[in-house]
């Protein structure tokens, strides 16, 4: 089987498994990437996270940096596709069926049921950032600031980003 | 609640691209920035429930939320857009990191700067879920729902399919409860 193809097998199945998005397969990923294809050591996949995380987007796309590392372009590629597709014909197919239903009473509510689960696992995973980003007094101050921000004013969260990024540039 | 704007197919892309350029540690506070606040694509209440239903599916909730408002606005076409938006100028970014790490063995000397970018994308995602939760007003019940699901997954560490796959029938059939009970018929 060409390495490409695994590639896109590999990440595809990962696609599938992603409930709650990026961070639930980290693990699973791990395992494919590092144990079971041999395609980078632990250092390097850890440091290939790290480098998705500094860049913008959605977090699965670690994937597609783990693609390049294994194949190149054509590798990114191959992952980017595999992890994308899956999850994305779901939500289409999805799509379609809560357009079909949408007159059917217990719709809107049961949706509604499904809204604590989302805007908690956002919580979490700002929660679980602060513990990462927390490294002294300054930056827990950056981030209890922005919660503030965001949370109380109608202002873009930009000037936050901004003015955090300049704050640490200059003080940490 | 305010009115809603339907986008045409070249704001939809351009109002993805706009979330996932500026989607540091992850695009959920600006999607719904975008969407709900600057946009006024959907109610906070409607995106809410896309993002919702976006959880239980496997995948990034935003990516799957983009197919679905995609669709919904401008069907095939509207899903491709919205997912290119999100995915393109990120794509392209993360190409040039990695070619710089293949070149150099580092990432660029940025870190100083990204750390305080990093604590204040922390604080503008907990805003979120705070705005979010504060306008939606859940029931008690399904506040806790919520709570679980943070005590979950930032407390305990719990895998996060096992919070979702507990937690989202809990909320669904608490939710279907109230609602049929507040109006039998």
């Amino acid at each position: 089987m060409s390495l490409l193809l695994q590639i896109l097998l590999a990440f595809a199945t990962l696609s599938l498994l992603a409930i709650g998005g990026a961070n639930a397969v980290l693990p699973e990923m791990h395992r494919l990437l590092v144990e079971v294809h041999g395609w980078m050591d632990d250092a390097t996949f850890s440091q290939l996270f790290a480098l998705a995380q500094a860049a913008p987007g959605p977090n699965i796309l670690a994937a597609s940096v783990m693609g390049w590392h294994i194949a190149g372009p054509a590798g990114m590629a191959a992952a980017t596709l595999g992890m994308l597709a899956p999850a994305a014909v779901l939500a289409w197919v999805m799509g379609g069926l809560t357009e079909r239903l949408a007159g059917a009473r217990w719709l809107k509510p049961a949706q509604f049921g499904l809204v604590p689960v989302a805007v908690g696992l956002i919580a979490a995973s700002g929660v679980i950032m602060a513990g990462a980003a927390g490294t002294g007094w300054l930056s827990w101050a950056i981030i209890a600031a922005s919660t503030l921000f965001v949370w109380r004013t109608g202002f873009s969260p930009l000037w936050v980003l901004a003015g955090g990024g300049v704050l640490g540039l200059l003080l940490l | 609640m305010s009115e809603t704007i339907t986008p045409g197919k070249a704001a939809l892309f351009l109002g993805y691209a706009k979330i996932g350029l500026l989607g540091f540690g992850g695009v959920a506070a600006w999607a719904r920035r975008v969407i709900v606040e600057e946009r006024r694509w959907l109610s906070e209440r409607d995106y809410a429930e896309v993002l919702g239903l976006g959880q239980i599916l496997p995948g990034p909730n935003v990516g799957n939320a983009a197919v679905m408002i995609g669709r919904r606005f401008h069907g095939l076409s509207g899903a491709l857009l919205a997912t290119a938006g999100l995915y393109a100028g990120p794509l392209a970014i993360l190409a040039a990191l990695s070619l710089f790490y293949e070149r150099y063995g580092t990432t660029p000397g940025v870190a100083p700067f990204m750390q305080g970018v990093a604590a204040a994308a922390a604080g503008m995602v907990i805003g979120t879920a705070l705005k979010m939760g504060e306008k939606l007003r859940p029931p008690p019940e399904l506040l806790a729902v919520g709570l679980l699901a943070v005590a979950g997954a930032a407390v305990l560490r719990l895998p996060l399919p096992v919070v979702v796959l507990v937690l989202a029938p809990l909320g669904v059939w608490l939710s279907l409860r109230r609602a049929f009970r507040a109006a039998p018929r």
